[in-house]
């Protein structure tokens, strides 16, 4: 059995139907678990005091927004290369949740900026990468929403993808080029040095894994929505299609 | 494909806006500027690369949804698409037709209005070199959201919200080296970089938007 | 060579609108396509042009060898006739427009500006066109509309033309053309509900 069997819509209805109690599950026990450890059984920064913790929601929230395009980059490439339909429309569905968290990232940002920089908002390379990303997805949505034919989106929308990850990342690094910046390094990396401390890093974990769960769920909800959307759109058009032959049967 | 580019080149020429619109609009935009900003002129001096450089993007985005539409609406673009040119080639022509009659203009006319907003010597070369080297760029990467949004009503609006993220790296290099050269300083790095950033864009960006246009052709 | 259509279903919007189209077109002869509105047959001619990607079949010897003409012309108002014309040729690298003023009595017209024409006057120019493609397989979608009696008897005379010298021509039109041409009427091949293949089939 292989995995390309959940390409077709039905099959990916119903394992999704299966999954999704798991994934809203454990979205939501690793969220309240996450956000309550890190809120009230984490100590203060010594620097940046209690601010610190909105981090449990900024990291999260900017990986899966970063993640998101990935996403829909690998789903595109798959709707190019085997024409699978519950990809290009698993992609179209993880659009929207992106900018959500490419936004609740921004917001964070924003939000832990104020007391630490003294500013809301700085040109600096990341934040304006997220801005960038977040222009990219708009007009990722707005191509998706201004093309009828559901087929033709669907090819233009991943080629758009594909271009405008190519020039997301050239833009990350003119970017950085352009403006050293305030933010600091990333809190998460493999290799532990640079790492935030083990107090902040478990918590965020947590955070991180219902984020992941959270992004999932909603993925998966929202393809098949779309999916039903499209089975509905072909329904009609089968009934269309069998009562103007009726009639024409009738008539003749 | 000669013939496709003299053509292009011709009915700008004839139908009168190709030149003069993009030209007039980047005027109006600078001329703007000291009324938004004041008049001080180490202000002017400071922002006059940045400005330029915006304003001349911005000129270039003002007749992209002409670039493919109106073959598009007299059927000119299918029997171009049946005709022995690649669509590769009728994108990149007409891109190249777009740089001849909005880019290269304004790459000449931007050292004038360079005196209006009190650019300083250094400034001059470094700005038309920089302008010279990423406008075809965006041409090309224009011709691109064109195609994307060729068979879209009101498409206009859409274009910009596409080709407008598309344009930061070109507009951030190309800024960068005016600014550089306007400061006095090397402006070598910006300037390789930029065209870097076009040469790939010019050998890539065909493919993609002749892709496209297939799908918005069938 | 000839023009060969197997087992061919072309789609519009996602949807099979014919299906199971076979055809051969060979050189010297004309085939007349015939039906009522919205049965596909621009569906069809666009498809055979390699506009549109074909839902199931085969198509064989069009590739490269087809003047289309659609409704639209693609004419440009700002260039006169010759200009137009000229243009088309050199794209093609097709034969000299000359032939194709006489046939289609434009030379007087010829210094005029697409723009100022006439409607039937534009079509005429249209169609003269395929002339200058020197392509072999016309393929055309109602190539007579707006064009009066004078001219569609023009016109006729340059698809005989045409086929004398061992061209093919493929038309969706509804008025006799006095052409000794092959008519398929495309009523019977219409996709039925049961057979749709349409891109929504997965869905179903």
């Amino acid at each position: 059995m292989s995995l390309w069997e959940y390409a077709n819509p039905v099959k990916f209805l119903r394992l999704s139907e299966r999954v999704l109690p798991w994934l809203w599950g454990g979205a939501a026990i690793c969220l309240v678990v996450g956000l309550v450890w890190g809120f009230f059984f984490t100590p203060d920064d010594f620097r940046q005091g209690s601010t610190v913790k909105i981090i449990y929601l900024h990291v999260p929230s900017a990986l899966m927004a970063i993640n998101a395009w990935f996403m829909m980059l690998v789903a595109s490439l798959i709707w190019i290369i085997r024409r699978h339909h519950v990809s290009a429309l698993a992609a179209r569905a993880a659009a929207p949740v992106g900018i959500v968290m490419t936004l609740i990232a921004l917001v964070t940002g924003a939000i832990w900026g104020q007391p630490m920089w003294g500013t809301w908002w700085a040109w600096d390379p990341r934040l304006t990468s997220f801005l960038i990303l977040f222009l990219f997805y708009l007009g990722y949505v707005a191509l998706w929403e201004a093309i009828e034919d559901p087929d033709s989106a669907a090819d233009l929308t991943a080629i758009l993808c594909l271009v405008g990850t190519v020039f997301a990342v050239l833009s990350r690094y003119a970017v950085n080029f352009w403006n050293q910046g305030l933010h600091q390094g990333a809190s998460l990396s493999l290799d532990k040095e640079e790492n935030v401390a083990d107090v902040f890093y478990f918590p965020l974990l947590v955070c991180i894994a219902g984020f992941v769960f959270l992004f999932l769920a909603l993925v998966l909800y929202r393809t098949g929505t779309e999916i039903r959307v499209r089975r509905t759109r072909a329904l009609i058009a089968r009934e269309t299609r069998t009562t103007d032959l009726h009639a024409e049967a009738r008539d003749a | 494909m000669r013939a496709l580019l003299l053509r292009d080149l011709q009915l700008a020429l004839r139908a009168g806006g190709g030149f003069g619109l993009g030209l007039a609009f980047f005027l109006i935009v600078v001329v703007l500027v000291p009324f938004s900003v004041g008049p001080a002129a180490a202000l002017l001096a400071r922002i006059a690369p940045g400005v330029l450089w915006l304003g001349a993007l911005l000129a270039c985005l003002l007749s992209l949804d002409r670039l493919l539409a109106v073959d598009w609406e007299d059927g000119a673009l299918d029997l171009l698409a049946t005709s022995p040119l690649p669509l590769e080639g009728v994108v990149a022509i007409k891109a190249v037709a777009h740089w001849i009659t909005t880019g290269l203009p304004l790459v000449l006319v931007a050292p004038v209005l360079g005196v209006l907003l009190n650019l300083p010597v250094a400034g001059y070369g470094p700005l038309v070199v920089s302008l010279a080297l990423g406008t075809p760029a965006l041409s090309m990467i224009g011709a691109f959201g064109a195609a994307l949004t060729v068979g879209i009503k009101r498409g206009g609006l859409l274009l910009s919200l596409l080709v407008l993220p598309l344009y930061v790296p070109t507009l951030i290099f190309g800024a960068e080296a005016a600014r550089r050269g306007a400061e006095g300083l090397e402006t070598g790095t910006p300037l390789l970089l930029l065209a870097g950033i076009t040469g790939c864009v010019l050998a890539l960006m065909p493919f993609a938007a002749a892709a496209v246009l297939r799908v918005n052709l069938r | 060579m000839d023009v060969t259509v197997t087992d061919l279903t072309v789609a519009r919007g996602g949807l099979a609108i014919l299906a199971g189209v076979n055809f051969t077109l060979s050189p010297g002869a004309a085939l007349v396509l015939r039906g009522p509105n919205g049965s596909g047959k621009t569906t069809l001619l666009r498809t055979v042009a390699g506009l549109q990607p074909l839902m199931a079949g085969e198509i064989s010897g069009a590739e490269d060898r087809i003047a289309y003409a659609a409704h639209a012309d693609g004419l440009k108002a700002a260039l006169s006739v010759t200009e137009n014309l000229g243009f088309w040729a050199s794209v093609f690298a097709g034969p000299s427009i000359d032939a194709a003023l006489d046939a289609f009595d434009l030379r007087a017209l010829a210094s005029r500006r697409a723009g100022h024409l006439s409607a039937g006057q534009k079509r005429r120019l249209g169609l003269a066109r395929l002339m200058v493609t020197g392509r072999p397989v016309w393929v055309l979608d109602e190539p007579t509309v707006s064009l009066d009696a004078a001219s569609v008897a023009m016109f006729a005379t340059a698809v005989r033309a045409h086929l004398a010298a061992g061209g093919m021509a493929l038309i969706a039109t509804h008025i006799d053309l006095g052409l000794e041409a092959d008519v398929l009427d495309v009523t019977p091949f219409r996709a039925l509900a049961m057979d749709v293949q349409g891109a929504d089939e997965a869905f179903l």
